[in-house]
């Protein structure tokens, strides 16, 4: 780092404002001149606001049916075409975007706060506490993912809700562990001793100094979390065992395609990209937040 | 070396100890009488109470779990309650199903992931280096569920190239003996079923490989390009070896074990992808097994399936990280 409070050059100001900024802003500023990075911010917005403004959107209501219109191929009318409904499958893939991102977030939302309460909680008190969670977590992770989140809806039942809380108890792990790793460096730097020796409690030293200086690869791994959670979300609706009728998700719009590959291919195509532009978007994203963010996971 | 391997594989004990409790699980976490979800609405008082006697659910469920785990161990998986059949007996042809379109899922994976890798890192920003990665990059996005129906709707529906379901054509008659038809076939000579074998693999096997292909080259590319930064590298070029000399014994030897972390975790994402491979294609595998258990709820199907699973998944890692070890003499176990 320069000192240039004591430096008489003319470009002293300059950095000096370089070093007033926080960490945010110098982040902020590296994920800006990442171009792919922001090409995928492009796209999760365009999906975000899609998800937002859909009933004003929608050229048609998303179940409306027309069985004189059924699988009716792209046309001025149909920009995507019909399923075999005759519903509109534009209509449908942008209320099924609510669906997805909804369940998307809310699957790695959940993820993050158990998996970050029981990592900080293993980290910071180790010993059998840690012994405990970390087996735990061993245990959940010695399955294939999306397998755990099928044997969890085969107990529960086939429901977006049960699929969405199978995803949720899938990815806790992965943020346990993350966050485990993170505190046990946090929980050695001098703050923190400094914190325990004035007598600060606990739960103030965990959720006030300890969380929020570990929470940077928890948000570079959350964005990328949301698209893999996408995908299984729609692999378990793929599978029968997510969305029901007359729920829209993506990934049943895919199952409900499949025995019309032949006649109206239309109604594969168009689902299973907007998926993979979704997915896409929060990958390139979350590589760029990697990168801005926490350069050393980027191997 | 040895003692590290001795002391890894004692930790997949309270592992697996974890994973056989959460399987037995299962039964119990059903919200209701677990013998009136399987049977639905054909269940009696007396169908139930037989459900329950099977299931052993009218014992103490320590019991139960002791007599599981000693069933697990002399091989037992108990019956299923579709077929009434053992499902050690009937799970194996599946399992070998499974096993021939993983294997060649990886193999597609590694050898082409891998090349793509180092050639993308040894023509660094090149062309190749750009088109590969995009494709890497799409390759990681893509749902393999959506990739399947898009091989099946171009190589089967439009160009009629290849059979978009099943494992060989129905009027196939194989005689099983490793249950790995493409072996099978091979060593009875029978290169005409052989053939048909192949040509039904290519499209799941393909679907199944895209995912790890496309993270193992962007795993290869960055650990090569690492290695390829440094002093020893820059040495061999000095002394006037040759390219690919230098990528593929000097540069890949030392940027391989990121490249084996990944293959190890793809081959978990590989079985459970399986199982959405085996239903988009009809193949008669493990996860089309679990699948159709699921339809039926035959749970202890279900149950032995996962745990199977699970169980050949965590022993791939436990060859994964030995071999670490044996590439690699400065790991040590801590």
């Amino acid at each position: 780092m320069t000192t240039p409070a004591a430096s008489p050059q003319p470009h002293s100001l300059e950095m000096q404002s370089e070093i007033v900024t926080s960490p945010w802003k110098d982040a902020w500023r590296s994920f800006t001149k990442n171009k792919v990075a922001i090409v995928g911010l492009c796209i999760v917005i365009f999906f975000i606001l899609m998800a937002i403004f859909a009933p004003w959107l929608m050229p048609y209501d998303y179940n409306k049916t027309s069985l004189t219109e059924r699988l009716q191929a792209p046309s001025s009318q149909h920009w995507l075409g019909t399923d075999d409904f005759g519903r509109d499958i534009l209509s449908r893939i942008i209320y099924g975007a609510r669906i997805s991102l909804w369940v998307g977030f809310i699957c790695v939302s959940g993820s993050i706060v158990v998996g970050c309460t029981l990592g900080v909680l293993a980290g910071y008190y180790g010993k059998w506490v840690d012994i405990i969670i970390s087996r735990l977590f061993d245990i959940l992770l010695a399955f294939p993912s999306i397998l755990l989140a099928i044997a969890i809806v085969a107990i529960l039942g086939p429901d977006l809700t049960n699929a969405l809380i199978a995803i949720a108890v899938i990815n806790v792990p992965n943020f346990g562990r993350l966050i485990r790793s993170k505190v046990l460096s946090v929980k050695e730097e001098e703050y923190i001793t400094s914190a325990k020796s004035i007598g600060m409690s606990d739960a103030r030293i965990l959720f006030r100094h300890i969380l929020p200086n570990s929470m940077t690869p928890v948000i570079v791994q959350g964005t990328l979390a949301v698209a893999t959670a996408i995908i299984e979300v729609a692999a378990l609706s793929f599978l029968g065992l997510g969305a029901q009728s007359p729920d829209v998700d993506w990934g049943k719009m895919l199952a409900d395609s499949k025995q019309y590959l032949v006649q109206a291919p239309w109604t594969m195509i168009f689902p299973g990209l907007a998926i993979m532009l979704t997915v896409l978007g929060f990958n390139l994203m979350g590589d760029g937040l990697r990168d801005a963010l926490d350069p050393n996971m980027k191997n | 070396m040895l003692s590290y391997a001795i002391r890894r594989t004692f930790m997949l004990i309270p592992v697996l100890i974890g994973m056989s409790i959460l399987v037995f699980s299962i039964i119990y976490l059903i919200p209701g009488n677990p013998a009136q979800v399987i049977l639905g609405q054909r269940a009696t008082a007396e169908s139930i109470a037989e459900v329950e006697q099977q299931l052993g659910l009218d014992q103490p469920w320590y019991i139960q779990y002791f007599d599981y785990v000693g069933s697990l161990l002399q091989g037992d998986l108990g019956t299923s309650i579709k077929t009434k059949s053992a499902i050690s007996s009937e799970i194996f042809p599946y399992l070998m199903a499974t096993v021939e379109l993983t294997v060649v899922a990886m193999i597609i994976a590694i050898v082409v992931g891998v090349n793509a890798g180092i050639i993308s890192a040894w023509l660094h920003n090149s062309w190749f280096d750009y088109v590969a990665m995009i494709f890497a990059l799409i390759g990681v996005s893509m749902p393999i569920f959506w990739l399947g129906l898009m091989e099946q709707y171009i190589f089967s529906v439009q160009l009629d190239w290849l059979p978009s379901t099943g494992r060989y054509d129905a009027s196939t008659v194989i005689e099983p003996v490793t249950h790995l038809y493409v072996i099978d076939t091979f060593i009875q000579g029978d290169f005409a079923h052989f053939w048909d074998i192949v040509k039904h693999l290519i499209l799941p096997s393909i679907a199944l490989a895209t995912i790890p292909m496309a993270i193992i080259a962007r795993i290869t590319r960055s650990s090569m390009l690492e290695v390829m930064n440094s002093n020893y590298i820059r040495t061999a070029r000095a002394k006037g070896l040759s390219n690919f000399w230098v990528v593929y014994k000097h540069s890949l030897k030392n940027s391989v074990i990121p490249v084996l972390t990944i293959i190890g975790l793809q081959t978990g994402l590989l079985l459970g992808g399986a199982i959405l491979t085996e239903t988009i294609f009809g193949w008669p595998g493990i996860g089309r097994y679990l699948y159709d258990a699921i339809n039926y709820r035959d749970y202890p199907v279900i149950q032995s399936g996962i745990l199977l699973i699970a169980t050949i998944f965590v022993f791939i890692n436990l060859i994964v990280d030995l071999l670490y070890a044996a590439i690699d003499p400065r790991i040590k176990y801590h």
